[in-house]
């Protein structure tokens, strides 16, 4: 039997874990996001989305482009909470 | 696993540096990251995945991805792969999320930095922007979240293309170092961060604001830095694919492979299968073989190949067969990848069954493309469109290499994926633009009018086709507010 197929590395979701989350009616890359943490971990999405993208597309037959991608917020990298509360005049 | 003979680099037995993995004690060499030390001593696996438990190692090799996070000295989530070794450090694998220890390790204040221009990424593109804006007069702050300059030029062993002007015969590695040399005869206009990382960027009204962490040796320092202007070279990253076992310690980015022999001296593995035949897998391959690596073939989905016919004739030469309209269909393997299957596809890419063949293999290269690194700069409201000959979404910038958000400029890969020599070109652009928005200006219009002639000599041949079309792209976007209209 072949092995999984791994979308979201930091997150650990498989392809068939998103595929289910598609079917069920999970459309767009924001709604699989709240749904299953994708591109939520410590690399904030820079691998995973695109190939989530992907799978939509196939699923939706949408475009590459009518799908859009979740908003970058900061930090962009794991930063300890000490580090950032050390920003004392906010 | 190290190289000691290779026909370009010279890899000298360096001072040894005794580290703890797990509480065994292993040595790595000076310079070395922790994960290419690790990787010298053929430790593949660096952490276990969170749900599944499934072991995971290095990947990109650049600090981009999240494959190589490990605890280091009780401190969880550090990208081992831009972490230099130190003596006596403490290295564990790390199992879910990591935990931060009780005992307080920051106590510093956020330090303040203002400048006139930050240049983010000092890669081809960041160091030529840097001493472009420099030579105007201007001074400089260039970041870099590695702990050595010159971006993806310190790993390319190959001669570049192009003309003399534009360097063409150099390798990459001689122009890092050459490139460092004249920024440090800049040293009283440009200033260097090395290991920092910016973590987030905020639109000002005169001056824009950047939130960054430098790495300490005694912890973390958040930085604010005021800019004027920002340029934006901060690269991309490699795509990954989907396939059974893909997440496997063993199949790695071609680039983080080439990070790792090339400027660390460490073999990834003894016996290779490419995918992807582009320049990048072309290039990669022959590096491995240089470096005493066996490649077992290059697959590559096209039914033809994409990289130049020099580097493919290279390869062919040395008896590395190319298949073209193959793919990966799997990988396998225990702890570690031990081979993998590959597949004749048809036309639509699809898989025809019955034409499977297992390969015998210790490490997968994944050189299926590049992505703009933009996520950064989506922060700041700059607009990004999806231009496939670009290498995906990619921030429109004008022929100055502005974005539509005044006084941030974008240059390099992260303005569309291209070559290193284009990437200077460009960097060069967008240093001058940005100095002479502030009032700088030594023959600047020249300046820029030869960067402009020179980008269109790179773009008029053959290869320079697709990136042509992805920049008339850009161009077309910036005037008319997007491609949809």
């Amino acid at each position: 039997m072949s092995d999984k197929i791994f979308i979201c590395r930091c997150e650990d979701l498989t392809k068939e874990e998103i595929d289910q989350a598609i079917d069920e009616g999970y459309k767009t890359l924001e709604e699989l996001k709240c749904k299953l943490r994708l591109g939520m971990g410590s690399c904030q999405g820079r691998g995973c989305l695109l190939l989530a993208r992907r799978l939509l597309c196939q699923k939706t037959g949408k475009s590459t482009e009518e799908i859009t991608v979740p908003p970058s917020r900061s930090p962009f990298i794991p930063v300890s909470i000490g580090t950032l509360a050390s920003d004392k005049d906010e | 696993m190290r190289i000691r003979n290779h026909p370009i680099i010279d890899f000298k037995k360096k001072r040894e540096i005794s580290f703890y993995f797990n509480k065994k004690k292993m040595y790595g060499e000076e310079g070395d990251t922790i994960a290419s030390a690790l990787h010298a001593n053929d430790v593949k696996v660096l952490s276990h995945s969170l749900r599944y438990k499934r072991p995971r190692g290095f990947f990109c090799g650049i600090g981009k991805c999240s494959s190589c996070f490990m605890t280091v000295n009780d401190i969880p989530n550090v990208r081992t792969c831009i972490t230099p070794v130190k003596e006596n450090i403490k290295v564990m694998e790390q199992d879910k999320g990591g935990e931060l220890p009780n005992k307080q390790f920051i106590n510093k204040d956020k330090k303040r930095i203002d400048v006139e221009i930050v240049i983010i990424g000092s890669g081809p593109a960041g160091l030529m922007a840097a001493l472009a804006a420099a030579e105007q007069g201007a001074s400089v702050l260039l970041i870099d979240e590695n702990h050595m300059v010159g971006g993806q030029l310190v790993k390319q062993t190959h001669r570049f293309f192009g003309s003399r002007e534009e360097k063409a015969g150099m390798r990459g590695i001689e122009l890092a170092v050459e490139l460092m040399k004249k920024v440090v005869e800049y040293k009283e206009s440009i200033q260097l961060m090395l290991a920092t990382t910016v973590i987030g960027c905020y639109k000002g009204k005169k001056r824009h604001n950047l939130i960054a962490v430098q790495k300490l040796a005694d912890g973390d320092q958040l930085f604010e830095i005021n800019g004027h202007k920002i340029i934006v070279a901060c690269g991309a990253l490699e795509n990954m694919l989907a396939f059974p076992g893909n997440d496997l310690p063993g199949v790695y980015g071609a680039g983080g492979v080439q990070t790792l022999m090339n400027v660390y001296g460490v073999k990834p593995g003894k016996c290779v299968l490419m995918v992807g035949a582009g320049n990048v897998g072309l290039i990669v391959s022959y590096q491995l073989l240089q470096a005493g690596i066996m490649v077992d073939r290059v697959v590559e989905a096209m039914p033809k190949i994409g990289g130049y016919h020099v580097h493919a004739a290279k390869l062919r030469r040395c008896g590395v067969p190319i298949y073209t309209s193959h793919s990966i269909k799997e990988a396998y393997g225990k702890e570690k990848v031990e081979g993998a299957v590959v597949v004749k596809v048809d036309d639509y890419c699809q898989p025809i069954s019955g034409t499977e063949e297992n390969i015998s293999c210790d490490t997968i290269c994944l050189a299926v493309g590049l992505t703009p690194s933009i996520r950064l700069i989506e922060q700041i409201g700059v607009r990004t469109e999806f231009i496939l000959e670009a290498g995906g979404h990619v921030a429109v910038h004008d022929s100055s290499m502005q974005t539509n958000v005044r006084g941030i400029y974008i240059a390099g890969d992260s303005s569309g994926i291209e070559e290193a020599s284009t990437a200077m070109i460009e960097g060069q652009l967008a240093g001058v633009s940005a100095a002479t928005s502030l009032g700088y200006d030594k023959n600047a219009s020249e300046v820029k009018r030869k960067c402009r002639s020179a980008l269109k000599v790179f773009r008029s041949g053959p290869f320079g086709e697709i990136p042509r079309v992805g920049k008339e792209k850009i161009a077309c976007c910036y005037r008319n507010g997007g491609l949809t209209y």
